[in-house]
């Protein structure tokens, strides 16, 4: 099947070998692919993809459990707290993509426990970093409304002006720093 | 002219979050097959050797773009009905770097880092609590930038409002400026497939 690219194996990990893991899909169809979901979402629901607001739902619901009224006020969770975790367009939308990505790693074969990382670190400095790494986006994707998904792929199918800035400024900013990280991932 | 259906109330509300999980499915599906729930992989975009990130993107970007100028020019989708996030360009500049500082740190960005959950990924699951930590840290401590990225907003901006050209050219130009990023895209995994993984 011209699905299954003749690309080399996948990098190393921390834990175990990958022998055995099937290949991934031609990353040309992949997009393909990609491209024909956001574009049915663009038509059916006139909106794009996105994974930051459903973090930001789940988020701003938690602190409404605490301080409702300062919820409400904060300029950066008012608007995520006007619609719960379980009406939030969304959260459904994580919610099939954590499905859909599991169906595929298990017919491929591809399920794994692991903390992934390259050989040179630990793996709980590899948790850290994680971590770290996932506040920083965070900020990012809330200060540019909208992370890879929302604001790169949904806005750059659109030739929205602030996504293709966004965009370079992703790529920009990772090839900046890659350098500096190198141990932690070869 | 009956697209997006949504907009027309040709579909409720319930019924978008139906939607809403089957999309999701393809979503997480194909960006799991492309082999984005590896961290390790989705890194190696930013030392050259595996450009996985950039084709799997630009063709994404490429087949939805073309749809939606297709869809529109036909006359059956209504492109001012499809949401448009506001352009603020400080903000995306700045937001765009911290985004990418937290890729390259972190290993993932927020929707494959829910593919990795997915697949057994420890690293993705404590990437997605350090991103809602992030969002609570950011809700603490800058209600400030929220407020600048919206007063410094320009409102739903395409680049064919601001350069003046017509749609279908800037949809041309993006098609051929993906062709030849992917042509060095290839060109750069021969030239530095010496630093993957396991080569030396």
């Amino acid at each position: 099947m011209s699905a299954v690219s003749s690309a080399p194996p996948l990098a190393r990990t921390g834990s175990g070998s990958l022998a055995g893991q099937r290949r991934h899909m031609n990353p040309y169809l992949a997009g393909f692919g990609l491209g024909l979901v956001l574009l049915a979402a663009f038509l059916i629901m006139g909106r794009g993809l996105g994974a930051t607001a459903a973090s930001g739902s789940i988020v701003a619901w938690a602190s409404g459990l605490v301080a409702p009224e300062w919820t409400a006020a904060n300029p950066a969770l008012k608007g995520y707290y006007a619609d719960p975790p379980w009406t939030n367009w969304t959260v459904y939308l994580i919610v099939g993509a954590f499905v859909g990505a599991l169906v595929s790693a298990k017919l491929g074969g591809r399920i794994r426990y692991r903390i992934e990382r390259g050989p040179h670190l630990s793996a709980s400095a590899r948790l850290v970093l994680a971590f770290a790494g996932g506040a920083v986006a965070a900020m990012g994707a809330k200060l540019a409304k909208g992370c890879t998904s929302g604001q790169a792929l949904t806005g750059g199918a659109q030739l929205n002006v602030g996504s293709w800035i966004f965009m370079f400024s992703v790529f920009a900013g990772a090839y900046a720093l890659a350098y500096f990280v190198r141990r932690e991932w070869r | 002219m009956t697209l997006p259906l949504y907009a027309y109330e040709l579909i409720s509300e319930s019924q978008g979050l139906l939607v809403a999980l089957g999309l999701g499915f393809g979503f997480g599906w194909f960006l799991e097959r492309a082999g984005f729930g590896s961290s390790c992989r989705l890194c190696a975009q930013f030392y050259l050797y595996d450009m996985t990130v950039l084709k799997v993107m630009f063709t994404a970007i490429v087949t939805a773009m073309v749809g939606l100028w297709v869809f529109s020019a036909a006359g059956l989708l209504d492109l001012s009905m499809v949401y448009l996030t506001p352009t603020s360009i400080g903000a995306q500049l700045v937001g765009g770097l911290l985004l990418g500082a937290g890729f390259i740190i972190g290993g993932y960005c927020p929707g494959t880092s829910v593919t990795a959950a997915a697949t057994g990924s420890g690293d993705g699951v404590v990437f997605i609590g350090g991103f809602m930590a992030g969002l609570m840290i950011y809700a603490i401590a800058f209600p400030g930038l929220e407020n600048w990225a919206n007063a410094t907003s320009l409102g739903g901006l395409t680049l064919p409002q601001v350069f003046g050209i017509p749609y279908g050219a800037v949809v041309l130009a993006v098609v051929v400026m993906a062709g030849l990023m992917f042509a060095g895209a290839e060109w750069s995994e021969r030239k530095f497939s010496y630093m993957r993984p396991g080569a030396r």
